[in-house]
């Protein structure tokens, strides 16, 4: 084999790109991040926010093969709030505003101190290839003509392929606002004849902090305690800011709809989908018009900045009515603009063409990761980051990829649905999307996937420590709750329960909502010395165990088929029995297992027979 | 694969009867036809063939044979009919001559319906419709069973599905964007009225009856003490099955049970008889114990016995026999009074066993559940009726998607997305 410069090149250095490149070089391959600028690496384009519903998620499981981007926005956080602290902890999503510069200083510090790893400034004009039918990926060329090889390349170039922004009536090519759109690798990708898609994006107008009547709005302080996004930040370190509520009115509204004819979105001339979640202002004047307002959150931009992010007016209204509309709103009568909102539309890779490891099919060694497989958001393109990296470096290794599964992470359901429904709209993670979601809490990332990320090798010696005291302390406080105690002990203790005489373990007696793990020092007297959010974990883990119990059944099913591979070359129009409807996705997501293939929107439990019945007597 | 095999069954019910349907499906049923009546048919027209062993040349039947290349029947594969001449023994006869025959076995239950299904020429819901349709021996279970094939159970579960849908829409939007405004607040009351109410819903068809109750018929116990005309009772109104009724002699100390239809509506007749006559006191301790089970399991007990000292059973009916001479029980308060000899009243007796069919067994123009239907049906009542405890949006998210892949395993799928698709489509989420 030709002796490459390096094992992997990462292009984009954006959150997917900087996680791929990092998690590459942990696992001990020679790896290459380019990117336009080295100082546009760890950039956060859009929100100032890490973290969310769903988002949260994602982020503590990335940080659980020791990714970046939880210490990157722990290092940066200036605002710390746990959605839906008042529901289910399953379902808790750690959120924080993060500083842009403090950020982006703090991926630069991690990645400069990255064995392996190597930073390449510059446009990445086009793939090289090489083998019989130019399906390997062999490196890339650069736009001042260098050449740089490689056994792996991955893609995480973002809005970057085919992007067009639109503004009222104007109209602009590029990613971002001032930067390049990588329209040369757009085209050669296109001419590979992957399938293409196109979607659209948008981000709301930035306004000075300065002009906006703070003390008119009501606030929104950081919350209490001292949880951080990564277990390894042992607290907050930055200064604590209030973000502000206002909303918009008939006003506003008005101010809109008289704008609608000047949208680029209402006039034709984008077409491409938005999401259905976060719509467009204009959009949601236009589907809910019978709201008298819509709640909209005022997020400072960073400490050294007067910049605000006032998150839920994204639009791509005309200058004049943006600066109208904001100007409807309570606090805001002053307000100014200093960029206005846009919306971007963008070329994506139909996902399905990606197999479980986001390698395109076609191709020898080549990885996609982030908004080019049409998500959105920082988390969903970290995550991908994560898997792209990790399978790049697993296969330089000649290892097997981890075996994630919708039952053990949001990452794998990610994945899941991208490469075997597609995407309609900009995809971003729910906690929705997760039926096993009782067990994949943002809270126990660390117990479900470290473990999986020590065998592969890409935990630093600081985690792998940090780690191994917390499965000792948990092991023994699980040891501690197998004791049997009888309900006069319990009641002798101070606990109220029913005086049956039952006796049951300490993991049992927990998982009555009045009972709770710190109350059992009694029991347990060691317990003392572990962490919140341990006692948490296990006290949950009973609360939930005979839900999880029910679901047994079922993970037995999803692993029994996960386990019958379909190979790639199966021919569905053979089969007897399934529609074309059926074919026609089938085709395009080309699952690798029978369960994959089950959740395949529209395929019946009668087709996954004849599915299995075909795979079965080509086997035979 | 077992796929490879051809097989063989009965598809007209047990016989005797007038007409013994016979079917062969796969690979072989065509050589088979062959082997039994010479040569091949056009395909899809009734021919009329000698059916001759092919080792011995004895003659087996005259028989209406067809011929239906596959694919495009209903198992998906070749596939052969014999219309039989209904007697036990013609029937017996083909039975040993097909199973002879190389590659070909006798079918296991459902296994045409399964092969249908298998090879794509319905979906489950079908599926199952139509295996009841195929063992059905009534006219009312003929109508039950083409109501499930032509959709109206699966409208009903579509319709289900489509508000547990929009609930747990609604429990998602709670979830996922509560916290982003733009979601009513407080709807957790109304949430458990919905789900009590779409409760009631399903647990008025688990309250129907099942459609084995209806393949199976009406079970009625003919109850009384030893010539209390039982037997005589029972002849009668079994008459028409002679060759069954006259198996009854010869097996008295077992549960004798008798299939009749009276206007397309199936019952079965037992005589507890055998049971209480038995002398000696193991074999009448054991026919007691079987008379009670019996007894337990029927759906209407006839006693002939003295009045007001019948078994404990819901629908008794005291019955005055013999009232052509001097009745061994006279009754006060008798529901009819008849004569098994000449027949007086048994055209009442038997008006009245068909209108209690109305409130047996499951109106012909509405679906009944099968046992595996009504077990997930069950689950999805279970769920619907825990929501009532919960207050944590995320065990009642839990327990309607377990609601919802009870009632995929009813039809077909629901993918998260189709939940999505009514989280969105209902509210407008803000960001």
């Amino acid at each position: 084999m030709e002796k490459h410069d390096f094992d992997i090149i990462v292009i984009g250095g954006g959150h997917a790109g900087c996680e791929a490149a990092a998690v590459a070089a942990r696992m001990g391959c020679r790896t290459a991040l380019v990117s336009f600028t080295r100082d546009s690496i760890g950039a956060m384009s859009c929100n100032p926010a890490i973290g969310g519903l769903g988002k949260g998620h994602l982020v503590r499981e990335v940080d659980a093969f020791d990714g970046l981007i939880a210490r990157a926005a722990d290092a940066a956080a200036i605002h710390y709030r746990m959605l839906n602290q008042s529901k289910g902890s399953a379902v808790q999503g750690p959120r924080v505003q993060a500083d842009r510069n403090l950020y982006k200083a703090a991926i630069h510090h991690m990645l400069d101190a990255q064995d392996n790893l190597t930073i390449v400034e510059g446009e990445v004009a086009a793939l090289r290839f090489t083998g019989d039918s130019s399906r390997q990926v062999s490196g890339v060329i650069l736009a001042d003509g260098s050449e740089i090889s490689a056994s792996a390349v991955i893609l995480a170039t973002g809005t970057f392929l085919g992007g067009k922004l639109y503004r009222g009536e104007e109209r602009m090519v590029g990613g971002r606002t001032g930067e390049n759109a990588a329209t040369l690798l757009a085209e050669q990708l296109r001419d590979a004849d992957l399938p293409m898609a196109r979607l659209k994006t948008g981000t709301p107008p930035r306004i000075d902090g300065r002009t906006i009547n703070w003390a008119a709005l009501e606030e929104q302080p950081s919350d209490d305690g001292d949880w951080t996004m990564s277990p390894l930040t042992p607290h907050r370190s930055i200064p604590q800011i209030f973000c502000a509520i206002t909303r918009t009115n008939a006003e506003a509204h008005n101010i809109i709809r008289s704008g609608l004819d000047r949208s680029p979105l209402f006039s034709g001339a984008i077409d491409a989908e938005g999401p259905r979640y976060c719509p467009s202002i204009e959009d949601k004047i236009f589907r809910f018009g019978d709201r008298d307002g819509h709640q909209v959150f005022l997020e400072p931009e960073g400490l050294d900045t007067h910049l605000v992010y006032p998150n839920g007016i994204s639009t791509s209204l005309p200058t004049d009515i943006q600066v109208a509309m904001v100007r409807a709103m309570q606090g805001m009568e002053n307000a100014e603009i200093v960029v206005p909102g846009y919306a971007v539309e963008y070329d994506h890779i139909d996902p399905r063409a990606l197999d479980r490891n986001l390698a395109i099919r076609e191709f020898e060694g080549l990885y996609c990761a982030g908004q080019i497989n049409g998500t959105t958001g920082y988390e969903e393109a970290a995550a991908q980051g994560l898997i792209a990296g990790m399978a790049a470096a697993c296969a330089i290794h000649g290892r097997d990829t981890p075996r994630l599964d919708r039952a053990n992470s949001y990452l794998a359901v990610m994945v899941d649905d991208l490469t075997l429904q597609g995407v309609t709209e900009p995809y971003r993670m729910l906690t929705a999307r997760a039926e096993y979601r009782l067990r994949l809490r943002a809270n126990n990332a660390s117990s479900r996937l470290t473990g999986i990320g020590m065998e592969l090798g890409c935990i630093g010696a600081d985690r792998r420590d940090w780690f191994a005291a917390r499965e000792s302390s948990k092991a023994e406080i699980m040891h501690g709750l197998s004791r049997q105690i009888a309900s006069d002990k319990m009641i002798e203790a101070g606990f109220s329960v029913k005086a049956d005489g039952a006796k049951q373990s300490l993991f049992d007696w927990l998982r009555f909502p009045n009972i709770a793990l710190k109350d059992m020092q009694p029991f347990l007297p060691l317990m003392g010395d572990a962490s919140d959010d341990l006692l948490v974990e296990i006290e949950e883990d009973a609360r939930y165990a005979p839900y999880l119990v029910r679901q047994d059944a079922e993970m037995r099913d999803l692993r029994a088929n996960e386990q019958i591979e379909l190979g790639d070359h199966i021919n569905y129009r053979a089969i007897t029995g399934l529609s074309n409807e059926m074919v026609e996705r089938l085709e395009k997501a080309r699952p690798e297992t029978l369960s994959a293939a089950g959740r395949v929107r529209g395929v019946t439990p009668a087709a996954l027979v004849a599915i299995m019945v075909h795979v079965k007597r080509l086997a035979a | 694969m077992a796929a490879q095999d051809t097989i063989f069954a009965l598809s007209s019910g047990q016989p005797p009867a007038a007409i013994a349907v016979m079917r062969i499906s796969g690979t072989q049923a065509g050589a088979a036809l062959q082997a039994l009546g010479g040569s091949l048919p056009a395909p899809r027209q009734a021919s009329l063939r000698q059916l001759v062993h092919p080792e011995t040349g004895a003659t087996l039947d005259h028989a209406l044979v067809l011929w239906f290349p596959g694919p495009d029947t209903a198992t998906g594969e070749d596939l052969a009919e014999l219309h039989l001449h209904g007697g036990r023994a013609v029937v017996r006869a083909v039975e040993t001559c097909l199973a002879d025959m190389h590659g070909l076995r006798a079918a296991i239950a459902g296994e045409f319906t399964r092969r249908a299904f298998l090879n794509g020429r319905m979906d489950l819901a079908e599926a199952e419709g139509l295996g009841d349709l195929l063992t059905a021996e009534s006219e009312l279970q003929r109508q039950a069973a083409m109501s499930a094939l032509s959709g109206r159970f699966s409208q009903a579960i579509e319709s289900w599905r489509e508000d547990i849908l929009k609930l747990s829409a609604r429990v998602e939007a709670e979830l996922d964007f509560s916290d982003e405004d733009d979601v009513a607040a407080g709807a957790l009351d109304a949430l458990k009225v919905e789900a009590s109410t779409m409760r009631s819903a399903i647990d008025a068809v688990l309250d129907q009856p099942s459609a084995e109750k209806l393949k199976e018929g009406i079970r009625v116990v003919l109850a009384g003490p030893p010539n209390s005309g039982k037997s005589t009772l029972i002849n009668r109104l079994t008459e028409k099955e002679a060759a069954i009724v006259s198996d009854i002699a010869g097996t008295t100390r077992d549960i004798i049970e008798v299939p009749v239809a009276f206007q397309g509506i199936p019952f079965v007749f037992t005589d507890t008889a055998g049971l209480r006559d038995a002398e000696g006191d193991a074999i009448e301790k054991i026919g007691i114990e079987r008379a009670r089970t019996v007894i337990g399991e029927a759906d209407i007990v006839l006693w002939l016995g003295a009045e007001g000292e019948g078994p404990q059973h819901p629908m008794l009916w005291e019955i005055e026999a013999q009232v052509d001479g001097t009745p061994p029980y006279a009754k006060s308060g008798a529901d009819i009074r008849l004569s098994a000899r000449t027949g007086e009243n048994l055209d009442r007796l038997i008006a009245k066993l068909v209108s209690s069919a109305s409130v047996l067994l499951p109106p012909p123009d509405s679906f009944a559940v099968n046992q595996r239907q009504r077990m997930h049906l069950l689950n999805v009542s279970t769920a619907l009726t825990s929501i009532a405890e919960l207050e944590d949006y995320l065990l009642i998210g839990e327990e309607l998607r377990l609601a919802r892949a009870a009632l995929d395993g009813l039809l077909g799928s629901t993918h998260t997305e189709d939940m999505l698709d009514a989280l969105f489509g209902r509210f407008c989420i803000g960001k």
